[in-house]
């Protein structure tokens, strides 16, 4: 065991299902060589040589069309797109193809395909690099959605994802990518996709949180100890499908919710969450159940980003307006 | 250079059904069966087109006038080769093995016209245009990867060649170098629009300059011609020699669906212009030059034909509906997740208790 940032502890992920499994493939833009723009592929190309983790052009929607065929005719391919933003290039492949194989040939054929994708802001990158797109893919039948925060569930979530036999879509905080190290086993271990996490017990508040946000969740959690104020924060993990029995359960506990996403607020998966609240633990709840998200703008540009991200601040806000409420 | 001669358009027999080209490696027996396929395929065809007006199936896209560029192909690949079919493909389904009721299935909305038959290798049909041609890539790079010679064939239209897509795969097969065909069957029109406003060159086979790849024009209404064309361009591609884009040129003599009306925008002089003879009397005309069949043969094949799509047509109206209906929840993952089974059986419930009667 040794203490990893999460881009390692993907790495060791992709490594080890490649050997384990001679189907395992890698592709995308500037993963050979390069070893991906963040390095997340770094050595595999060494190891497993260029047939199986391939420089492909650079044209997302050839990386994906080309993956549901690899996938179908045998493969296990992990494709990568370099940022999620770029992903709107392979809708059409991800959204009418690999996420409705399966559907469309009533399992004659399924997809067993994930995309590994990097997302969220803060590290000051040009314009569509930084944008939060999961609501469009938790609206999408056949696909999952899974985002990690931690190094340890980036490696299991991977693995779960990689032996998933239906299409992931894997994102991937950028501000999370070496943000911390932590203990990561260098065996094989799967997170089952569908279970969120309780980071932190509570019981007066619950946030609910994913990705590059649950840091700022558990920091909020913590500053608000100081205040007496007791906040669960649960990590979902998995966005599609959700872990609605874990969110049902801590605000039946505790009354009260915030949701907590980097993505523009109207149409995002919070209201989605708050749906699912109320719908379930109606008469549990003490104040209405509040989100603090991105403004409903397009991704600023870097000089504004720390702004418009959520913050403690803003969400130590809206815990205070939920206990006080 | 001159596309036109530079990519030539192969043929064997001409609209007259005058042999212009060399047949000798096509026996007769072939030809007439190919030439049963035409009739039987022409036949099935209008029958689901009539069966639309009569309200008996829903949305159906006709094929008439591609008979040839179609079974052509489908004649010269193995049973495990991997077809990524439009919606417009059937004839290349059916005569490669997929169960003529299907594409009846198909228009009837029903959910098992797209479980294709698990001894052949054949997609679903895509109704996204040019959504295939990438699955044809990625399908032959399997097998490249894994050590098969199964080569993968995408069957598209003129129109989906002007999709980002069509230009992805086409990249991406070369430069991987990977066992794919890929058809496009140029039949002058996508839905209302003619080929010469969908793309400023004579020729569609001339882009495989672009990739570096074999690039073929043949006359997709000589079903000889197609059919030697891909026969000897399919040993290529699975020995190695890398993808390759074949153009047959065709003409979509019917509608682009049945809810469609070609009369607003196509005239007769158009059709006169673009077309070149059916591909049946084409071949039929050179039968009888031949007397390779007399009158009592075609007699016969009529009639054969319209008993074999009768039997189609009799067992997609005996396809049981049920159980499809709760299945739907059944195929979006390989293990339903628990909002999807709760809402299978509430759906399971609705049907129990009657339905909802608000909606008849």
């Amino acid at each position: 065991m040794a203490k990893m940032t999460m881009i390692q502890a993907l790495n060791q992920a992709m490594g080890l299902a490649m050997a384990e499994n001679p189907k395992v493939m890698v592709l995308g833009e500037d993963v050979g060589r390069d070893g991906g723009v963040f390095r997340a592929t770094e050595g595999l190309y060494e190891r497993f040589g260029a047939e199986r983790v391939v420089d492909t052009p650079l044209a997302e929607s050839s990386i994906i069309g080309s993956a549901v065929g690899l996938a179908i005719g045998g493969m296990r391919p992990i494709a990568e797109i370099q940022f999620l933003g770029f992903i709107y290039e392979t809708m059409d492949q991800i959204e009418t193809q690999a996420s409705r194989m399966r559907f469309r040939s009533q399992s004659r054929y399924h997809v067993p395909l994930v995309i590994r994708s990097p997302y969220g802001g803060g590290v000051r990158t040009p314009e569509i690099h930084s944008d939060s797109l999961e609501a469009l893919f938790v609206h999408t039948p056949g696909i999952k959605v899974v985002t990690p925060s931690t190094p340890y569930d980036a490696k299991g979530l991977l693995l779960a994802a990689i032996q998933d036999p239906d299409p992931v879509l894997f994102m991937e905080p950028i501000p999370l990518y070496r943000a911390m190290r932590e203990e990561v086993p260098d065996n094989w271990y799967e997170i089952p996709l569908g279970k969120a996490q309780i980071r932190n017990p509570g019981e007066d508040i619950t946030i609910i949180a994913w990705g590059p946000m649950v840091p700022v969740a558990e920091a909020c959690a913590k500053q608000a100890t100081r205040e007496q104020i007791s906040a669960e924060v649960i990590d979902l993990r998995t966005l599609s499908p959700l872990d609605e029995e874990t969110v049902i359960t801590s605000v039946e506990k505790t009354g009260r919710a915030v949701i907590v996403h980097e993505a523009v607020g109207t149409g995002g998966l919070g209201g989605e969450v708050t749906a699912i609240i109320q719908e379930h633990a109606f008469l549990s709840l003490q104040a209405p159940i509040l989100r603090v998200t991105g403004y409903d703008t397009p991704y600023p540009v870097s000089s504004v980003e720390d702004l418009w991200r959520p913050d403690v601040a803003r969400v130590l806000e809206a815990v205070h307006r939920s206990i006080h409420y | 250079m001159n596309p036109e001669t530079e990519f030539p358009l192969r043929r064997v027999i001409d609209e007259e059904g005058q042999l212009v080209g060399d047949r000798s490696d096509v026996s007769d027996d072939q030809l007439k069966q190919f030439y049963t396929w035409l009739v039987t395929l022409r036949t099935l065809d209008q029958k689901a087109w009539n069966m639309q007006r009569q309200g008996r199936i829903g949305t159906y896209a006709p094929w008439s006038g591609q008979e040839a560029a179609q079974i052509g192909v489908a004649a010269a690949l193995r049973s495990d080769d991997w077809i990524c079919p439009s919606y417009r493909d059937w004839p290349a389904l059916i005569y490669a093995g997929v169960p003529m009721y299907y594409v009846l299935l198909h228009s009837m909305g029903h959910p098992a016209a797209g479980y294709m038959p698990e001894d052949m290798s054949v997609l679903p049909v895509q109704i996204v245009v040019g959504g295939q041609i990438l699955h044809a890539t990625g399908l032959a790079w399997a097998s490249k990867l894994q050590g098969q010679d199964r080569i993968a064939v995408a069957l598209f239209g003129d129109g989906a060649s002007s999709q980002g897509d069509f230009h992805e795969a086409l990249n991406l097969a070369s430069v991987m170098k990977v066992p794919a065909i890929f058809v496009v069957q140029n039949n002058q029109w996508a839905i209302s629009v003619p080929v010469y406003r969908q793309m400023n060159t004579p020729t569609i086979a001339q882009r495989a300059l672009a990739y570096n790849i074999e690039g073929i024009r043949v006359d997709g209404n000589d079903v000889i011609a197609v059919y030697q064309t891909f026969r000897d361009l399919q040993k290529r591609v699975r020995e190695g020699s890398g993808p390759a884009l074949v153009e047959t040129v065709t003409y979509r003599l019917g509608a682009h669906t049945t809810a469609d009306d070609p009369t607003r925008y196509r005239t007769p002089e158009d059709d006169a212009r673009q077309s070149h003879g059916d591909p049946i009397t084409r071949l039929r005309h050179y039968l009888e030059t031949e007397h390779i069949m007399e009158n009592s043969d075609f007699e016969r094949i009529d009639h054969e034909a319209q008993v074999t799509v009768d039997d189609a047509v009799k067992k997609a109206e005996a396809y049981p509906l049920e159980p499809a209906a709760t299945t739907i929840f059944d195929h979006v993952y390989g293990t339903l997740t628990p909002p999807l089974k709760r809402q299978r059986d509430q759906f399971s419930q609705r049907l129990i208790e009657g339905g909802d009667s608000s909606r008849g």
